[in-house]
């Protein structure tokens, strides 16, 4: 199973709930990997969702254990890309061409759910209006704080900065405009004092 | 000196007032503009918001919320337009019979529970009569900022229309009026259909007319933070009942034709209020007891808040039974 309930943590640490089909006049999906899973759930509640709906998937590491379970949902259009950032382009246009009424389902790794829920957010859909389920990875989307470069698929705490080389302590601090959680210098005061680092995040 | 005074009394700061000009609009709908005495710019305000007008009526003070509809770029005056309401309180009776230009008035600062949201990419405005008023302000804010806007307006007979040609002369491309005594009214489904991402609609006019909108952007999927409505209630009359106040230590009965807020003010209790029409949610008050039933009429309250049975809103709200304690 790819749920997982998440810890309580503070007010900033997104939250993810379970997607449910909403009325609307088309409807946008957006998932990564396991994210494929709520999706066919989904489709499963309402059949009639997929006549009016546009998928963006991202297999990643799945490869395509989903890709054709998908496609025999026929939704109105299917795009499998390689990354989030191959499939922006055609999100942006996508959301520049919508109208109101659109629902946004999102689903799959935080990471993912976090940078298009900042697309859809720019477009005019607040975020308490978009849908999200958490599936598959836990791994994590890092800004560092000291250098502002992101690590993506942090899985373990403290990690090394891939852009500065600072050990970095995993933080819940999320900021949602750069869809990233916050990593801190762990041995800023006693340079060379870092715990071991643990594998919190697959 | 901070910004925001430490507030002796309840309610928000007052502004003395003198009433420059009563223009009568049409039969039923009369526009009141306010300058100051001493001729010093009035506080700035952000379009949608409401004053509290306070009027004196033999013995008997009526506080009354309207919607600024004067520009908000214009700190110079204040304007209200008031719909006589032959069946209600008096409020507006008062306003359209008493008072004439040089009287002077007392209002409260504006507070605006009914802002344009400007993170919206479009704006668009359904009014039905005298909704109206809140909307011309907010014209007169987006023009100025350049923003994207419509206005649909819904009145009973095109002579009973307030501003409406002055707004359709003014912003042909933009403003449709319809006119009930003609069968037209407004294509809401329509109108929902197809507006550009990001677009906020706002409704301000009777009931049933806010439910409609609400529940029809609902079915087309519009997002609840995408919709907003104003409605300022009056409090409607009922069956006097008695409230212990536990705090003012006394025991008041609220009688048919007042308001349980007004009936603590009348017993000296200050209470705290900013709206007056259940819409603002200052005066949220705790119930300590009760036996009887809550008759609440507020738009504040959750339902599981009135369920519980530990929440009132005085300003609209009214309870039947033999037992109230309220913690005030």
């Amino acid at each position: 199973m790819s749920r997982i309930q998440f810890p309580k943590s503070i007010a900033s640490r997104p939250v993810y709930g379970i997607l449910a089909p909403r009325p609307g006049k088309a409807h946008l999906m957006i998932a990564d990997a396991e994210g494929a899973e709520a999706l066919l759930d989904l489709a499963a509640q309402d059949a009639g969702l997929m006549a009016r709906a546009h998928i963006l998937y991202i297999p990643r590491a799945t490869g395509e254990a989903y890709t054709e379970r998908l496609r025999a949902l026929n939704p109105a259009q299917l795009y499998v890309g390689p990354s989030f950032d191959a499939a922006l382009p055609r999100l942006r246009r996508v959301l520049s061409d919508a109208h109101m009424g659109l629902q946004v389902y999102l689903a799959g790794t935080e990471g993912l759910m976090g940078r298009a829920a900042a697309e859809v957010a720019a477009a005019g859909i607040p975020y308490g209006a978009v849908q999200t389920e958490h599936r598959g990875s836990l791994a994590r989307r890092m800004q560092c704080v000291h250098c502002k470069g992101i690590t993506e698929d942090v899985t373990t705490d403290p990690f090394v900065c891939s852009h500065c080389g600072l050990n970095l302590f995993v933080r819940d601090h999320y900021s949602r405009r750069l869809a990233a959680f916050q990593g801190v210098c762990i041995d800023a005061e006693d340079p060379g004092n870092i715990p071991e680092p643990v594998e919190l995040y697959k | 000196m901070s910004a925001a005074p430490q507030k002796a009394k309840a309610g928000a700061e007052k502004i003395e007032v003198i009433v420059s000009a009563v223009v009568p609009v049409n039969e039923l709908v009369t526009r009141f503009e306010f300058r100051r005495p001493d001729g010093a710019p009035f506080p700035p305000f952000s379009a949608g918001a409401h004053t509290v007008v306070e009027m004196r009526d033999q013995g008997r003070t009526r506080l009354n919320p309207y919607s600024l509809m004067s520009d908000p770029a214009d700190p110079s005056l204040y304007a209200i337009s008031v719909r006589r309401d032959d069946q209600g309180r008096g409020g507006s009776l008062y306003m359209h019979r008493q008072v004439k230009p040089g009287d002077r008035m007392t209002i409260t600062y504006p507070v605006n529970l009914f802002p344009v949201d400007l993170r919206g990419r479009k704006h668009v405005f359904l009014a039905g009569g005298i909704g109206i008023t809140p909307f011309l302000a907010m014209i007169a804010q987006l023009e100025r900022l350049g923003a994207r806007w419509e206005l649909h307006y819904s009145v009973r007979n095109a002579a009973l229309g307030s501003y409406a040609d002055a707004l359709t002369a003014r912003h042909p491309g933009k403003v449709r009026v319809y006119h009930d005594d003609r069968k037209q009214a407004i294509p809401l489904a329509d109108l929902l259909d197809g507006q550009p991402l990001g677009t906020h609609v706002y409704v301000c006019g009777p009931k049933g007319m806010i439910d409609w909108v609400h529940r029809t952007a609902t079915e087309h999927g519009w997002p609840k933070d995408n919709v907003h409505s104003e409605e300022f209630l009056a409090p409607q009359p009922g069956t006097p009942f008695e409230v212990r106040l536990c705090k003012s230590d006394m025991t008041i009965t609220v009688g048919e034709n007042e308001s349980l807020l007004e009936a603590m003010e009348r017993c000296g209790v200050d209470a705290p209020f900013l709206c007056r029409g259940g819409a603002c949610g200052q005066c949220e008050t705790d119930v300590v007891e009760h036996d009887g039933s809550f008759i609440h009429r507020d738009h504040w309250l959750e339902d599981d808040q009135r369920a519980s049975g530990k929440k009132i809103m005085p300003c609209v709200s009214r309870f039947v039974g033999p037992t109230l304690v309220l913690d005030r």
